[in-house]
């Protein structure tokens, strides 16, 4: 049971191949950034972000404390449209409460968050940022245990969300074409009428990276997806990842190094609630701040 | 909703429409039977058989909120009271004139002294008014109440000790006099209906008719909605609200929304309850009144719609036997009801009927 790696390609998902993965420092200026693909007509409103600068998400002096604690310590982070972010860090670091930021579940104290230039995070809720198409898979899987695996991606889909569309919502064929591919892509092909319960440890984990998949994200921020996963898993889960950068911009927090060098083009090392170092992964392990803060943990 | 047929397997409905012909056909048919044949359904049993189709709609509306949404609410009686108040509010307006006093005035107000009808009884000598009212009350109610708790995020235990609280208020509050609601007494003596004596038999068999057809529409109704979309969201929310929110779902509309319809439900009972059972008082307001309600579904078993309907047939059963034989025993049973069927039974009766079939299931293969 493998997770496909895609040539799937559910209903339009071809327009957001285009947008290749690149190198920040020689990317020319991209041209406005097209409707991907043809949106349902009722969520066709949702706001698009404008990556023309090459950035989907800003963090820019980002600081917030809880009960004189301070989590996040004028943080700055960009991350380019299309690109794979690892973000590593120390336990405590801030890595989950920067997620609960930009998912709108946590607000900071200063500073602003922006998704492409002109969306404004700060300013929606939580359901509000996912519609953006911002998915975010936790730490702990979390999946609908008492729903299948089917259910759980019709409900993760992309649609309106509105109590009163829900209630009289049918599927299309489109739409169930677009589970199966889904399904596909995270390797659960025949699994859809189980319960989501019943899934192993990392069928779970692939299962809610489905969920996001559903969402038609732009962003998907992604808590390690690794932890407790066996080591064929682990590498399945690589691949996965691997096979989403470009169509959709991933930001990986991650304790695995191994994983991470597996993944990794551009690594992040947050310290204290503060970007320590940025590069890809041979400059940061040859950093010596960053030798510092791991050594000083204890390795 | 997907189209009526898909609400249920061909078994199910079958079991449905055996459950509509006994409730709708056979009751009244067996009633009008003479006293002498063995089958004869007597005549006090049908407001009895009434009062329990009442008490299997409110545990609808509370499997809608507590099974599948997974908010326990410990105080649904409020609804189910103001439903019942609204309509007892109209049987007394609408006997103006024949009460003990003669007075234009309930009699309640009479002994007390009061020259003129409070402003809040006003247009309920109108029917449709006072069944708007025993709807809208508890939703509005239930929909200001839910905005702020479900807003602020309160969950839980939290959430239940706060409904607790708000049926406790309220029965405070209606056991005053001045409250205008007939103190301790409350609303009885009532007389007519729409014109038809309350007293007749034939006018008891119309009630319960109407309220098992009630209670068949309502159970189609929940299904439909737990089958839908919006109820697998209910679901999810039960299972991890935050995933709910990360896909895109505002869970505060949802609770809303199901929170409102589980409340109107509720007044719709209390509303069809009254004039069956003649008297509404403070005593449906009690705080144990509405854990009552909890333990019909939890004995039924939570997140079927059919168990609730069991649960509060089966629980109220044993009740009408222990008031009648043994009365002072009955919250010992209660209670100890609730414990065997937390420890042993946490998917309730129909949990234990499923657990039944699969082993049966599995002897008969091997």
């Amino acid at each position: 049971m493998n997770p496909v790696i895609p040539p799937v390609t559910p209903a339009g998902d071809a327009l957001k191949g285009a947008q290749m993965l690149h190198d920040a420092s020689e990317a020319p200026p991209k041209p406005p950034a097209a409707p991907r693909e043809p949106l349902p007509a009722d969520v066709r409103d949702r706001p698009v972000p404008d990556v023309s600068h090459g950035a989907i998400l800003y963090l820019e002096s980002v600081s917030v404390s809880f009960d004189g604690f301070k989590a996040i310590n004028d943080l700055n982070l960009s991350i380019d449209d299309g690109e794979l972010r690892c973000i590593i860090g120390p336990n405590g670091a801030g890595k989950t409460t920067m997620m609960d930021i930009i998912t709108g579940k946590t607000r900071p104290d200063t500073g602003t968050v922006y998704f492409g230039q002109n969306v404004n995070l700060l300013e929606l809720r939580e359901s509000e940022i996912a519609q953006l198409g911002i998915g975010r898979k936790f730490q702990k899987p979390t999946v609908f245990q008492g729903h299948s695996v089917f259910e759980n991606l019709e409900l993760a889909m992309q649609a309106d969300k509105r109590v009163r569309r829900a209630l009289f919502a049918r599927l299309s064929d489109e739409q169930r074409a677009r589970i199966a591919g889904v399904l596909a892509t995270i390797g659960l092909n025949g699994y859809e009428r189980q319960l989501a319960g019943s899934l192993s440890h990392g069928q779970k984990q692939w299962l809610e990276i489905g969920m996001l998949l559903m969402q038609n994200p732009r962003l998907l921020l992604v808590d390690e997806p690794v932890a407790g996963m066996t080591e064929q898993e682990t590498e399945q889960t690589a691949e996965l990842l691997n096979s989403l950068a470009g169509k959709h911009s991933v930001v990986v927090v991650e304790h695995d190094m191994a994983f991470v060098r597996s993944i990794a083009r551009k690594v992040t090392v947050l310290h204290e609630g503060h970007v320590l170092a940025e590069g890809t992964m041979d400059a940061i392990q040859s950093n010596p701040k960053v030798v510092e803060v791991y050594l000083g943990e204890g390795a | 909703m997907h189209g009526i047929r898909n609400l249920h397997t061909t078994r199910g409905w079958v079991g449905f429409f055996v459950v509509a012909a006994l409730l709708l056909v056979a009751v009244p048919v067996l009633n009008a039977l003479p006293e002498t044949s063995p089958l004869h359904v007597p005549d006090w049993l049908i407001p009895l058989a009434g009062k329990f189709c009442c008490y299997a709609l409110v545990a609808l509306a509370m499997d809608l909120i507590w099974g599948y949404t997974g908010i326990l609410s410990l105080g649904h009686g409020v609804y189910f009271a103001l439903g019942g108040y609204a309509m007892g509010m109209y049987l007394m307006r609408s006997m103006a004139g024949e009460g003990v006093y003669r007075s234009e005035l309930p009699d309640f107000m009479v002994f007390l002294n009061w020259k003129e009808l409070p402003w809040f009884w006003h247009g309920f000598e109108y029917f449709p008014f006072a069944l708007l009212m025993a709807l809208a009350v508890p939703g509005l109610l239930a929909f200001v109440f839910g905005w702020f708790a479900f807003r602020s995020r309160i969950k839980g235990v939290y959430f239940s000790i706060i409904t607790q609280a708000m049926t406790f208020a309220l029965m405070l509050l209606f056991f005053r006099n001045e409250t205008g609601f007939g103190g301790n007494n409350g609303l009885t003596d009532f007389k007519r209906l729409l014109g038809f004596t309350l007293s007749e038999p034939s006018v008891r068999v119309a009630l319960y008719w109407l309220t098992a057809l009630v209670l068949l529409g309502v159970y189609l109704l929940a299904r439909a909605i737990v089958r839908s979309r919006a109820g697998r969201v209910l679901t999810a929310i039960r299972d991890a609200e935050s995933r709910v929110m990360f896909c895109g779902y505002e869970p505060l509309y949802y609770k809303l929304a199901i929170w409102t319809l589980s409340a109107v439900l509720c007044g719709l009972a209390g509303a069809l309850y009254v004039p069956q059972v003649g008297i509404i008082n403070p005593s449906e307001l009690a705080p144990a009144q509405s854990i009552e309600m909890a333990v019909w579904v939890a004995v039924g078993g939570r997140g079927t719609l059919v168990g609730a309907v069991i649960g509060a047939a089966s629980v109220n059963g044993l009740k009408s036997v222990f008031t009648a034989v043994a009365p002072e025993f009955w919250l010992y049973a209660l209670g100890g009801l609730f414990v065997l069927v937390t420890l042993f039974l946490p998917e309730g009766l129909t949990g234990l009927f499923r657990r039944l079939r699969r082993t049966r299931a599995a002897e008969a293969r091997a």
